[in-house]
């Protein structure tokens, strides 16, 4: 018996996970979310990821799809009528394609060290951070949204910064995306947090913030 | 005799033929019936040409088109794919669902294999013991992706090849290299026996053969450039 039905299986302060919810909010299309506690992974995502485990998994009518990066896209194919998400143009997505995984690849390296290091060593991965993201946003010069006038499939991917960033800088006291440093993405949050589908989905700073403060101090006492 | 106006292909690529990331694209050209230029890069010295065209990166492959430069293996071949989607045979399939279930183990193959090969080929030092068993341990999960994705038919991509038999297919020419050099079975036929005969297929596919040599030439070329020696 097919399960019809759109199903999330996310964690609630994953960013991975919140882009497949903008993707499908922005599509328009209902879904369930299923909540996973990480350390103790539920039958349904072992069996619907066996390969990888991780979340976000997208279940369509019963059929899985993981990762990410794949997951909008699958929605942007099959809900093509609505919202279009990636660029029509293969050029642009091909641009698009690449600063994701930019992003995914280089800057999440970068960003990682200055939550797990503290005093001169934070220094030093912070400026390597900025430079990694200076990079990526170059990407955005000129434009209101990586997708040109509008929210598309590049701000999907990377607009989890404007929301986790500042919270990682509150728990590390480091700042890495600066006026002075980062002009053109800091002035991208604000547009990033008014979309509406953002707004609809973003985990509560407390709790976030909680969250993140006990991990820092759990991988700083190791 | 070289005229004083040369007039530069519409599409060339930056590259070298042992990489198994610019094989993709070469497949990828053949099987949609592109004309291209292939401009080798020097080992060890990276050209003005491809510093300006992958600034970011520094890396081949990247595709110059009218040029405008695209990078990154798998991206370059979905370009292709779309670019000339009225020619030649679709590198993606048109469902959705096939299409991530390709992109995917794509993914997955970038993730688990090159690594691995690096190790192996005594191009980076690490475990060859570890290494040899997380390729093992891919190549086992992409045996049973072969059955399920290509039901039975010669390739992932069903009747003509396509994204994942690139994506996968590219790196069997440092599989079956390394398999020699290092002395461990990794495309066994006995253990893969689905996985095996598609890739002998997929080597022998016209679209292929030109430009992912025998393995010999792979031996031949990790002996003199990755700098450990190899007994064989």
């Amino acid at each position: 018996m097919v399960e019809k039905g759109v199903k999330v299986f996310g964690m609630w302060a994953s960013p991975m996970a919140i882009r497949v919810e903008w993707a499908l909010r922005l599509k328009g299309v209902a879904y369930e979310y299923v909540d996973e506690d990480l350390a103790n992974k539920s039958d349904a995502l072992l069996r619907h990821n066996p390969v990888t485990k991780k979340v976000p998994v997208l279940v369509h009518d019963g059929e899985p799809i993981a990762e990410s990066t794949i997951i909008v896209e699958y929605i942007d194919e099959v809900w093509k009528d609505g919202y279009p998400i990636m660029p029509s143009d293969p050029y642009e997505r091909a641009q698009a394609r690449f600063w994701a995984k930019y992003a995914d690849e280089k800057c999440i390296a970068a960003i990682y060290p200055v939550f797990t290091s503290t005093g001169e060593a934070q220094a030093k991965v912070v400026h390597e951070a900025q430079q990694c993201l200076k990079t990526l946003e170059k990407a955005l010069e000129g434009k209101k949204f990586f997708g040109g006038g509008d929210f598309g499939y590049l701000d999907v991917i990377v607009g989890w910064y404007a929301h986790w960033l500042p919270i990682i800088e509150e728990v590390c006291g480091a700042k890495v995306v600066t006026d002075e440093e980062l002009p053109v993405l800091k002035a991208w949050y604000d547009r990033i947090l008014a979309v509406d589908v953002v707004k609809e989905t973003l985990p509560p700073r407390d709790k976030l913030l909680a969250l993140n403060k006990a991990r820092r101090e759990q991988l700083l006492s190791a | 005799m070289s005229s004083e106006k040369q007039e530069t292909a519409a599409v060339r690529v930056l590259g070298r033929w042992p990489s198994p990331f610019v094989i993709r694209v070469l497949v990828a050209l053949r099987l949609k019936g592109v004309l291209y230029e292939l401009v080798e890069e020097p080992m060890g010295n990276r050209s003005e040409l491809l510093l300006a065209s992958n600034p970011v990166h520094k890396k081949i492959p990247v595709l110059l088109h009218h040029g405008k430069a695209v990078s990154e293996s798998l991206i370059i071949v979905q370009y292709v794919d779309e670019v000339w989607a009225s020619q030649g045979p679709a590198i993606l399939p048109s469902d959705p669902y096939a299409r991530a279930t390709e992109r995917f183990w794509g993914q997955y193959v970038d993730d688990k294999l090159p690594s691995a090969i690096r190790v192996l080929r005594g191009k980076v030092a690490g475990d060859k013991d570890e290494a040899a068993a997380q390729v093992a341990a891919a190549l086992q999960h992409l045996e049973e992706a072969c059955v399920q994705c290509g039901q039975g038919k010669d390739y992932f991509g069903g009747d003509s090849i396509g994204y994942l038999d690139i994506a996968l297919g590219s790196h069997v020419g440092w599989v079956r290299a390394v398999e020699r050099m290092a002395r461990v079975s990794l495309l066994d036929a006995a253990k893969l026996p689905s996985l095996a005969a598609w890739a002998d297929r997929f080597c022998a596919h016209p679209g292929v053969a030109d430009v992912m040599p025998d393995t010999d030439r792979f031996v031949e070329f990790s002996v003199k450039n990755d700098g450990v020696l190899k007994a064989n």
